[in-house]
């Protein structure tokens, strides 16, 4: 079967996602970093190598929310990880239940809020939560906890936690229906030989089935992980551009944002929006090869 | 079924706990929508209860109509959801099969640039690409959008259509072959038909995320006439923000749309996420 000629049904094959996919997805990305390395001066595009980064990182100006942005952005994965992925795990133990009856009705129900929009989760929180409306003070009152209530999405201390929970309300479906699958396709044999053996109940969770679906638990986290660095809607949506009270809600999405564009009195700067683009850039690339080298290759594979 | 694993105390408990999230889950979409229907007294004078006789109106979803130009930002995201799609799924379909049929020179190195977007998000690029779109004129058009949206959901489909492609058997398409059907035919003839549930899983896992895309409407396309649901409704309430009418009937109306796609596809999206499509 060798053949010199081109084959130029591959090419036609090819070419449309190639070149959709360099043009909008790869070009703009690598001329994102290229603008980092540029500044303007006097209306003129100027060379200026890593100094965009240098100001960001170090001048007070900038570096003071740049490091607020992103130590929040890793305060909202965490919050993500801690409570969303434990969550999501544990409905999906229960829904993966042999006898469970409405299984899937209740599957189908918690699903919903990950299909909404940001928009529609972002202001019904604010709504909800809003002292004005009074929804929830009063139903706290009905629970006794009445006196627990702040208006937590104006305060500093608390608006980045309540965003985060917010967050982890709307996206709850996508790690238990990830980690439900992987609960269906362990073979019934495993579990039997355990029973055998006397584990059964939460040390056959905690000894079978958990070790065997730690590969999803990866996979939730590493995509987990990309949403949360690249995540603005919500926040936009709640909060505005200016990520308030006072910046505490400021994640990166927000700051390149606000930096592109201008807000109030700063203008709009392309340069340095795309510094903190490269800067997001980066720390996706490093979460994605830790997960990819560090994690994926080292844990064990169950042939199943 | 062994006794252990069925006690009757336990599935109390476990119906208790998943009904307890189910109403968490659900609550809130409850009461933007009853309110959405109440006057603006009732809503703050008892915002649990349902409408009744009294408390009824339309009040909001009369501004709504008034003020906003929802049919056409309705008609807007339609537009770039399904022509996405569609180029999501040809593309990405002859492009997988180009992957999975052919042994070319670099076909691994493809794969694998291909695969690249599949972790890094392409918002990442939008300084240069609305730099690129105001240079070619595509700013505030929904081209701008779809060419966005396909370019993001291709390196997925293509990883998970082209694991489906590989079950499709040889035998059939060699017998193509014999019988002279060209490459192009035995694709779009043969292979596309059989690979219709994979198609199905990949429109659906992209479905909602461009429906509900808020970031490049913004950015590429915040004209009026160009505005999709997600954005004219979140500017609308932006700019109504006081009359709470009109912000919860602008809410329960962009809800509507998803709930709707949901409850037709929502086997189809939960057969693709527990399938195993997605590892």
């Amino acid at each position: 079967m060798k053949r010199i000629r081109i084959r130029w049904h591959i090419v036609v094959f090819l070419a449309p996602a190639v070149v959709v996919y360099t043009t909008i997805m790869i070009l703009p990305l690598f001329a994102t970093l290229g603008l980092a390395l540029y500044s303007e001066v006097e209306n003129e595009r100027v060379f200026v190598g890593l100094q965009n980064f240098q100001t960001l990182f170090f001048d007070p100006i900038w570096s003071e929310q740049f490091w607020n942005a992103l130590g929040n952005n890793f305060w909202f994965f965490a919050i993500h990880m801690l409570v969303q992925n434990p969550i999501g795990i544990a409905l999906a133990a229960l829904l993966s239940h042999p006898r469970l009856r409405f299984a899937a009705l209740y599957r189908s129900a918690i699903f919903i809020p990950t299909i909404l929009s940001f928009v529609i989760v972002g202001f019904a929180w604010k709504l909800i939560l809003s002292p004005i409306w009074g929804i929830a003070p009063s139903m706290l009152d009905a629970i006794g906890l009445g006196s627990l209530y702040q208006p937590w999405l104006g305060q500093e201390e608390y608006a980045l936690t309540t965003l985060a929970l917010v967050s982890v309300w709307q996206f709850v479906g996508i790690p238990m229906m990830l980690i439900y699958a992987a609960l269906l396709a362990i073979p019934e044999e495993i579990l039997e030989a355990g029973e055998v053996d006397g584990i059964t109940g939460w040390s056959a969770f905690w000894k079978i089935k958990l070790p065997l679906i730690l590969p999803s638990i990866g996979i939730i986290s590493i995509l987990t992980f990309v949403a949360n660095f690249n995540a603005f809607d919500l926040i936009y949506a709640a909060q505005g551009a200016l990520a308030g009270p006072d910046f505490s809600t400021d994640i990166l999405g927000t700051f390149m944002y606000r930096t592109f564009f201008g807000f109030q009195l700063q203008l709009g700067d392309p340069h340095m929006g795309s510094a903190i683009a490269g800067a997001m850039f980066a720390v996706i690339l490093v979460g994605v090869c830790i997960y990819l080298f560090g994690i994926q290759t080292r844990m064990r594979r169950y042939q199943l | 079924m062994n006794k252990a694993r069925s006690n009757p105390i336990n599935a109390v408990a476990m119906h208790g706990a998943l009904i307890l999230y189910t109403l968490i889950a659900l609550f809130p979409v409850f009461v933007i929508v009853i309110n959405s229907f109440k006057t603006r007294r009732d809503i703050f004078r008892d915002p649990l209860a349902l409408p009744d006789s009294e408390s009824f109106s339309l009040i909001g979803y009369q501004t709504v109509f008034e003020q906003g130009d929802f049919f056409l930002y309705f008609q807007n995201s339609m537009i770039v959801t399904v022509a996405s799609l569609f180029f999501i799924l040809l593309f990405g379909a002859m492009a997988a099969y180009a992957l999975s049929e052919y042994r070319f020179r670099g076909n691994l190195l493809m794969g694998l640039y291909l695969a690249l977007g599949i972790m890094i998000p392409i918002r990442i690029g939008t300084i240069a690409l609305l730099e690129m779109m105001v240079a070619t004129g595509l700013v505030n058009t929904l081209t701008a959008l779809i060419l966005v949206y396909v370019a993001q959901g291709l390196p997925l489909a293509i990883f998970i259509l082209s694991e489906f492609m590989q079950q499709v058997s040889d035998d059939l398409k060699n017998a193509g072959r014999v019988d002279g059907l060209s490459e192009y035919r035995i694709f779009f003839q043969l292979v596309l038909p059989l690979v219709r549930p994979a198609l199905a899983t990949v429109a659906v896992f992209n479905m909602i995320p461009i429906w509900n895309d808020l970031w490049f409407p913004l950015i590429l396309a915040p004209s009026e006439e160009t505005k999709t649901l997600t954005l004219g409704s979140q500017i609308f309430i932006g700019q109504f923000v006081t009359d709470w009418n009109a912000v919860l009937s602008a809410l329960s109306m962009a809800i509507l749309p998803v709930m709707i796609l949901y409850v037709i596809f929502s086997r189809q999206l939960i057969r693709g996420l527990t399938s195993g499509a997605v590892k």
